[in-house]
């Protein structure tokens, strides 16, 4: 296997006259780039960095990759293809990215949420999603008159459930009366079932909801009801200018165009990088006017804090959803455990999936 | 009482709204079933409805031109594949995936310039004082105006396939083609005009869902709705009121099931995501279990017409 | 006037020339859509075609990967095809093909990590059975309740797709890997890999089950009596109930064959090319190998051709997607205008064109 494709690599080499200082960068998507959610913020960032570099680099994108055989075979003619760099972005290319990385040492690959990292030519990376939602936690249990906020979420994986326990724990340090309710929907994206559980939510009393789904279904249905609600991984304010008080917002351009100058200084080297708003990786939409002027100042407040790395969103005392100690007074979770969190905390009254 | 905030009226006014789109598409395909026709392209043909109808009314302004848009948009894709499996004598229920993918496809190209903008409102409709009726006002008379005109569309075929001379010569040509054909009917015609009013109800459907429910446009945001609603179908043992209630008892699985995990009660949330389908077949098990009676599928369904004469 | 005769014999000529007309006029049209997207038309019909089989820098990787994304498709689209023709409606393979995946990874998850060359075959075996015990709820169904096959076989497809997240989620998440959702790389335990059999073939224990099943089919329908009894059920049912077959035990037959075969070319998926239980897994190859059944003209040599067609439009699709940009919704319809093309233009096997005399309008 490998004797054939080394020979396939050499014969991509002398086949692609490529000029010497044009860097070829291949995306592998899980979803549509028009899906206005995960799959776009990504391609926002591969065109960012498509003007950054000009005619310095060639940017190639697949669309709709499956997990599994088809991502393996997509990654690996990327290689063939003479691809010097491939973002792979959705989690679940893990295995697929090791072992097309095991078999291209040559190629740099960039993996995005992944956990997975065997060979030297991987870098991992990730935003720390849960920094924003504090900032959102903290807002919705101030601006909550029900004292009830309403979350929709998708999958039970790290990435989401704590998410919902920061923004839980900020609400309720505002708010002590504050309450959860959460819905799963088993699903990334579907719009319609997205609205009947916005409006499900606010029936039983919420008035702010919270999405971890892709589309802005919530936001509308919030705006039509006349509550508050978040919207996610873009700026969702035109579906609803009333209600849309903030959206946590992607931005992967400055770690990506970081990464590609980097090998083309021929100073890349495989990390795991996990970036928050220290780097400007999410960042927030523009406040809705309806915020008061003092909460703007504390959310921005809160922003500069955890920027500083002066405040942890997960500082404790914080117990367990069945009352056990997590984090001691003053201590602070560490990055293994939050990437791979799999409970809720003391107060959040839903049941844990699984 | 966890159970105490789930409000009833509001669960029946919810289900309706949630049903809609899907009854829609379950209708036009009840009818084009009924003249012996299996198009399993409806989900190709919801797709482009809520394709065509953003475009047209973003373009326009009016979410009225949108729905006409979306009908259009839905016949257009339709007449594709009544040329295929009309003129051409090709295989139908390949020819319905194929389409599926076809629409999915071409509706990602058209749609490329209208993701993340907002259509033209679609006013709600005010009932007054019907709405004002403690329960069923808020029930029933709550909805924006598709939602009674869909189920005024289900009477209108029920009494179409019933009672009227167009909608006989239909069931006759869905019931034995070579039949009706003798006594000199035109099959091909009359499936062709099934084929089309399935395609305009189904773009219907389709623009429900990007014009009022969702609203916004992004490909493949119909997520299987068109699939559901040729369950629907089947489940209503092709008539229409049953057709309705297949509707509204799917609808309101789905929107019970997220009431009881936004209410916290302590069911597993997979088997709650799953109930709708399961609970769908188990009430179809319990009807069709009746003494052996007949599904009472139309008899040249899915089967090819050749006029041989 | 132009109108259509029906042969008295299904053309020969036409049968084979089909094809090739179909994939011509596919270029033709697809060719137009790709310079109205502004690519060079001929770049992507060479890459979509071509590239992935004649290429210099892909096809010694492709031509093996052909095998790999084809087998499953041909593997499940023998299996329908049978049920097609006997007028048993499985369209729930997507949900066989999951549940097969899920019980085949099931066996390699409990013996792990022991060794011993009798797990592979076990899971082979639970992967079938898998498949078919669920293609086995719509079959019972409809014979003991009289319960539409379609309804029942599709919806348990989304029943199937939150197993598989709850499975990935939950009983058969990895314990090495806390938190993340997907089991462990069955890949790397060596027990319950579904290894290529010769290195860069493309050749694994699916690929050989999907030749066999082509065969064994093959031989089923034009040789054996349930072949016969499957022809009659489907032409004319009234006849074949004469003939004494068993309505009932047709539909069980139909689809436990069926369910089979998906589940096994779900077991084969997950324990090879696939690698792992997770969350998006299926490729909605339960879906595809119904165009591929039907393409195939339910005839299993012909299923073998179909599949390698849609297989090489995935991969070739790749590759305009990467090389010209391409969007992936091109691809799509491009691959649409290919199936209309072949399903449009059979009608010349089975239909002449004639002019009519003095209707000349």
């Amino acid at each position: 296997m490998k004797k054939l494709l080394t020979a396939a690599v050499l014969s991509a080499a002398l086949a692609t006259p490529a000029l010497a200082d044009t860097t070829k960068v291949g995306f592998i998507y899980i979803g549509p780039v028009g899906d206005f959610g995960w799959t776009a913020g990504h391609d926002r960032a591969r065109q960012e960095l498509q003007e950054h570099f000009g005619d310095a680099v060639e940017t190639s994108i697949v669309e709709n990759v499956d997990y599994g055989a088809d991502a393996e075979r997509v990654m690996t003619q990327m290689a063939l293809s003479g691809t010097d760099m491939i973002f792979a972005a959705s989690f679940g290319y893990g295995p697929d990215v090791n072992a097309v990385a095991g078999r291209f040492p040559d190629v740099a690959f960039q993996h995005a949420t992944g956990y997975i990292q065997e060979h030297d030519n991987i870098s991992l990376f990730d935003a720390r999603f849960y920094e924003g939602r504090a900032v959102l936690g903290h807002i919705a249990g101030k601006m909550t008159e029900t004292n009830t906020i309403g979350y929709i979420a998708s999958y039970p994986i790290p990435a989401v459930v704590s998410g919902i326990n920061s923004a839980y724990l900020h609400a309720k340090a505002v708010n002590p009366d504050v309450n959860f309710r959460i819905i799963w929907t088993y699903s990334w994206f579907d719009p319609a079932l997205e609205a009947d559980a916005a409006e499900t939510l606010i029936e039983q009393g919420a008035d702010v909801i919270m999405q971890h789904t892709d589309s802005t279904a919530a936001v509308r249905v919030a705006e039509d009801a006349g509550v508050m609600a978040f919207g996610q991984a873009s700026d969702m304010t035109e579906f609803g200018p009333n209600a849309h008080l903030s959206a946590i917002v992607d931005r992967w351009a400055p770690y990506y165009i970081s990464r590609v100058q980097a090998l083309k200084d021929g100073t890349w080297e495989a990390q795991n990088s996990w970036m928050g708003f220290a780097e400007g990786i999410i960042e927030m939409a523009p406040w809705n006017d309806r915020i008061p002027a003092e909460l703007q100042e504390e959310a921005d407040g809160l922003i500069a804090a955890i920027s500083a790395e002066e405040y942890h969103p997960f500082t404790g005392p914080i117990n367990r959803q069945d009352g056990t100690a997590w984090l001691a007074d003053g201590e602070v979770a560490d990055d293994g455990a939050l990437a791979t969190m799999d409970f809720f905390v003391e107060g959040i009254t839903a049941e844990f999936p699984n | 009482m966890i159970l105490g905030s789930i409000n009833p009226a509001v669960l029946m006014a919810a289900l309706m709204v949630a049903a809609t789109p899907i009854l829609l598409a379950a209708i036009g395909e009840l009818v084009v079933e009924k003249a012996g026709v299996l198009n399993l392209g409806v989900e190709g043909m919801m797709i482009m409805g809520a394709c065509v109808g953003f475009i047209v009314a973003v373009n326009t302004g009016s979410p009225i031109m949108g729905f006409i848009g979306a009908a259009l948009g839905g016949i257009a894709l339709s007449l594709l594949f009544a040329l295929l499996t009309q003129a051409l004598m090709t295989n139908q229920v390949a020819s319905g995936l194929a389409l599926t993918l076809f629409g999915l496809g071409l509706t990602a190209l058209l749609g490329q310039g209208y993701v993340g903008i907002t259509p033209p409102r679609t006013p709600k409709l005010d009932l007054g004082p019907l709405s004002d009726i403690p329960f069923l006002g808020r029930a029933l008379f709550t909805h924006d105006i598709v939602v009674y005109l869909t189920i005024a569309l289900v009477g209108a075929v029920w009494w179409f396939l019933k009672y009227s001379r167009a909608g006989m010569i239909l069931r006759a040509v869905g019931e034995n083609h070579d039949a009706a054909h003798a006594l000199g009917y035109h099959v091909k015609r009359v499936r062709v005009f099934a084929i089309m009013f399935g395609g305009a109800c189904a773009g219907l459907g389709g623009a429900y869902l990007s014009l009022i429910r969702v609203p916004q446009w992004t490909e493949g945001m119909t997520v299987g709705a068109g699939w559901i609603a040729l369950a629907l179908v089947v489940f209503a043992s092709w008539r229409p009121w049953r057709a309705m209630a297949g509707a509204y008892l799917f609808g309101g699985v789905v929107v019970l099931q997220l009431n009881l995990q936004a209410a916290g009660v302590r069911i597993p949330v997979e088997y709650l995501s799953m109930s709708p389908y399961l609970i769908t077949i188990l009430v179809l098990v319990i009807i069709s279990s009746g003494k052996g009676r007949s599904l009472n599928a139309p008899g040249s369904l899915n089967k090819p017409f050749h006029a041989s004469s | 006037m132009i109108r259509l005769e029906k042969r008295k014999e299904p053309s020969k000529f036409w049968r084979i020339a089909n094809p090739f007309l179909a994939v011509v006029l596919t270029m033709i049209a697809g060719g137009i859509m790709f310079a109205m997207l502004g690519k060079d038309p001929f770049v992507a019909i060479r890459l979509i075609f071509f590239d992935p089989i004649f290429s210099e820098t892909f096809a010694s990787y492709s031509r093996p990967q052909l095998l790999i994304k084809s087998a499953p498709l041909i593997l499940i689209a023998v299996g329908l095809a049978i049920g097609f023709k006997a007028n048993v409606w499985n369209i729930g393979a997507e949900g066989q093909y999951i549940i097969g995946a899920l019980f085949g990874a099931g066996v390699a998850l409990a013996f792990f990590p022991q060794p011993g060359w009798y797990i592979f075959p076990l899971m082979v075996l639970a992967g079938a059975f898998g498949g078919f015990l669920w293609a086995m709820i719509p079959a019972i169904l409809k014979t003991r309740f009289n319960t539409n096959e379609i309804l029942v076989s599709l919806l348990l497809v989304y029943v199937a797709e939150r197993i598989l997240a709850a499975m990935a989620l939950g009983l058969m998440r990895n314990p090495d890997q806390p938190g993340f959702p997907g089991s462990r790389d069955l890949r790397r335990y060596e027990a319950a890999h579904n290894a290529e059999l010769i290195a860069n073939t493309g050749m694994h224990w699916g690929v050989v089950a999907a030749f066999i099943a082509v065969i064994f089919a093959y031989v089923i329908m034009t040789r054996h009596m349930l072949g016969f009894h499957v022809q009659l059920a489907g032409q004319a049912p009234r006849a074949a109930r004469f003939a004494g077959v068993a309505p009932a035990r047709l539909v069980v037959v139909c689809l436990g064959i069926a369910g089979a075969l998906a589940g096994l070319a779900g077991m084969f998926e997950v324990s090879g090319p696939g690698g792992q239980v997770r969350i998006e897994f299926a490729s909605g190859y339960g879906f595809t190998a119904i165009i591929v059944a039907f393409l195939g003209r339910l005839n299993p040599l012909g299923i073998v051709l179909a599949g390698f067609l849609l297989g090489l439009t995935y991969i070739g699709g790749e590759l305009g997607q990467m090389m010209l940009q391409l969007p992936g919704a091109a691809i799509q319809v491009f691959q649409g205008m290919l199936l209309f093309f072949l399903l449009a233009l059979d009608f010349q096997t089975n239909y002449r064109i004639r002019l009519t005399q003095g209707m000349r309008a």
